[in-house]
């Protein structure tokens, strides 16, 4: 696919090394609706991200491209090294590696939080089901829900099922994980324990892109911010830069709107 | 009861083996229709979603080509129409092939309604775990889409049993065609034709119980 436009100077904001996650001049639409517009990003090994900007900014779109629930229209993306096209084995290399939570958790409702965790891995992978098993277990540890491991997901509250949709993307020992508003659907005394388990994610190393409002996370684990406003990144910093001084005025009065509330 | 006519039942415990067989093989062809049916019905919704259109025009027309026109037509067709082709069926087969049709053209309906039901996000969720559309649609989608419509499809299981009464037309081994043969022996339609009402109702009444029993057994799961 041709890409005829016109490369905007972008952020020198790509970490060093071998990054995990590139995407070049990606665009996608709706239609007539121009959901991303020239999203240049890269995502370093091991970094933290934090997406931000109004709603239907294309934040969630953003992320969704990465493990191709979405399809672009140009550009290119490639994750690990392998570039995603049409073709379904490339489609499948991202998945199996890119975890991914959603705003309304999205567990099987007909499994036990254990057969949740160990469908992908036995099925996807061809893990035996003892391993699977003990590889759930231990993740299921630590999101603290070992002990629901034989309820179905209706038997938890919102926080434990978001927790146990965690631990279910952990299973696949994925190299990065998307969290797409994972606490926007929770009551509000329930989001802590969501956002602290992805603090402790982020603490052990993981590669993370987060679309959250929660700003108190994002100052305390990402590595970057990013604005988006109309499909396209508009702004990214540093979280204290970013939070003190934001320069764009559209970032400047999306955080106004969101501080007011905190 | 008309003047000058004494009910006998006697004639119906005579026949009362030969009645029992005949529900048995009622029972025989409904629960080989259903098989049947299901596996049209899901296969059905499978095609209907596949991305070639010529499959999915196909079972469009299917679907239909058997709602609109009457069973005992089709399996007149299949029964009597078919031979000229070479195609020569025994008169169950073809009776369980009709129901099986029949009622998987019903099924395909139902049970993409069913799957229709089913949230986005579940089959997101499993594509993004790395399952192919096959494995979702088996694992994840089939078993919550077959609950939102188990009463549906049940209740048209029911039906496809009922409707077994018109393979009688092409003598197939059931009830209705037992008792065909008994009255027109002794001449008694009032005694055999009461007395397979009333067998078609255990029949019905067996099944529900029978469908309730698996649906608490197989779907266990809570729901909110």
């Amino acid at each position: 696919m041709q890409d005829t436009s016109v490369m905007r100077p972008t952020v020198p904001a790509a970490p060093a090394g071998d990054p995990l996650i590139v995407m070049e001049a990606v665009n996608k639409w709706y239609g007539t609706y121009h959901a991303l517009r020239d999203v240049n990003l890269s995502v370093g090994r091991g970094e933290k991200i934090v997406l931000c900007g109004p709603s239907g900014s294309g934040k969630s779109t953003l992320i969704r491209c990465i493990n191709q629930l979405e399809t672009i229209k140009s550009g290119s993306i490639t994750v690990d090294g392998t570039r995603l096209d049409d073709s379904s084995r490339s489609v499948d290399a991202v998945r199996s590696e890119v975890g991914m939570v959603f705003q309304s958790f999205n567990l099987f409702p007909h499994m036990t939080v254990l057969q949740n965790c160990t469908l992908a891995p036995m099925r996807v992978r061809g893990i035996a089901a003892a391993q699977a098993e003990a590889t759930a277990r231990r993740y299921l540890e630590r999101v603290r829900i070992a002990e629901h491991a034989h309820k179905y997901p209706a038997q938890l509250s919102g926080g434990q099922q978001q927790r146990v949709a965690i631990a279910r993307a952990l299973c696949m020992e994925p190299k990065v994980m998307l969290f797409d508003e994972p606490t926007s659907a929770l009551d509000p005394e329930m989001v802590k324990e969501v956002l602290d388990t992805m603090v402790g994610l982020a603490r052990d190393g993981m590669t993370m892109v987060c679309v959250t409002h929660e700003m108190g996370f994002a100052r305390q684990v990402a590595d970057r911010v990013i604005f988006m406003a109309e499909g396209e990144i508009l702004e990214q910093a540093d979280p204290e830069t970013f939070f003190r001084s934001p320069r764009h005025p559209r970032a400047r009065s999306f955080l106004g709107e969101i501080l007011a509330h905190h | 009861m008309p003047l000058g006519y004494t009910l006998d039942f006697s004639v119906v415990l005579d026949a009362l083996p030969a009645l029992l067989w005949g529900c048995a093989g009622t029972i025989g062809l409904a629960l080989a229709g259903m098989a049947l049916a299901l596996v049209i019905g899901i296969g059905g919704v499978v095609l209907r979603g596949s991305k070639h259109r010529p499959l999915r025009s196909l079972v469009i027309v299917f679907v239909e080509l058997i709602r609109n026109t009457p069973f005992l037509v089709q399996i007149f067709f299949l029964f009597f129409a078919l031979p000229n082709i070479g195609l020569v069926l025994n008169p169950t087969v073809t009776a369980i092939i009709a129901l099986g049709v029949n009622g998987g053209a019903y099924a395909i309906e139902i049970i993409r309604g069913g799957v229709q039901s089913i949230d986005k996000g579940q089959v997101e969720a499993g594509l993004a775990l790395g399952l192919h559309k096959g494995q979702v649609f088996r694992m994840i989608v089939l078993k919550p889409a077959l609950r939102a419509i188990y009463p549906s499809l049940t209740g048209q299981f029911i039906m496809l049993t009922l409707t077994s009464s018109i393979c009688s037309a092409i003598a197939a081994y059931e009830l209705t065609s037992v008792a065909q043969r008994i009255e027109s022996e002794t001449f008694r339609s009032f005694e055999v034709y009461f007395t397979i009402t009333l067998m078609y109702l255990a029949i019905s009444w067996l099944l529900m119980t029978g469908f309730s029993v698996f649906s608490r057994r197989y779907f266990l799961y809570p729901t909110r």
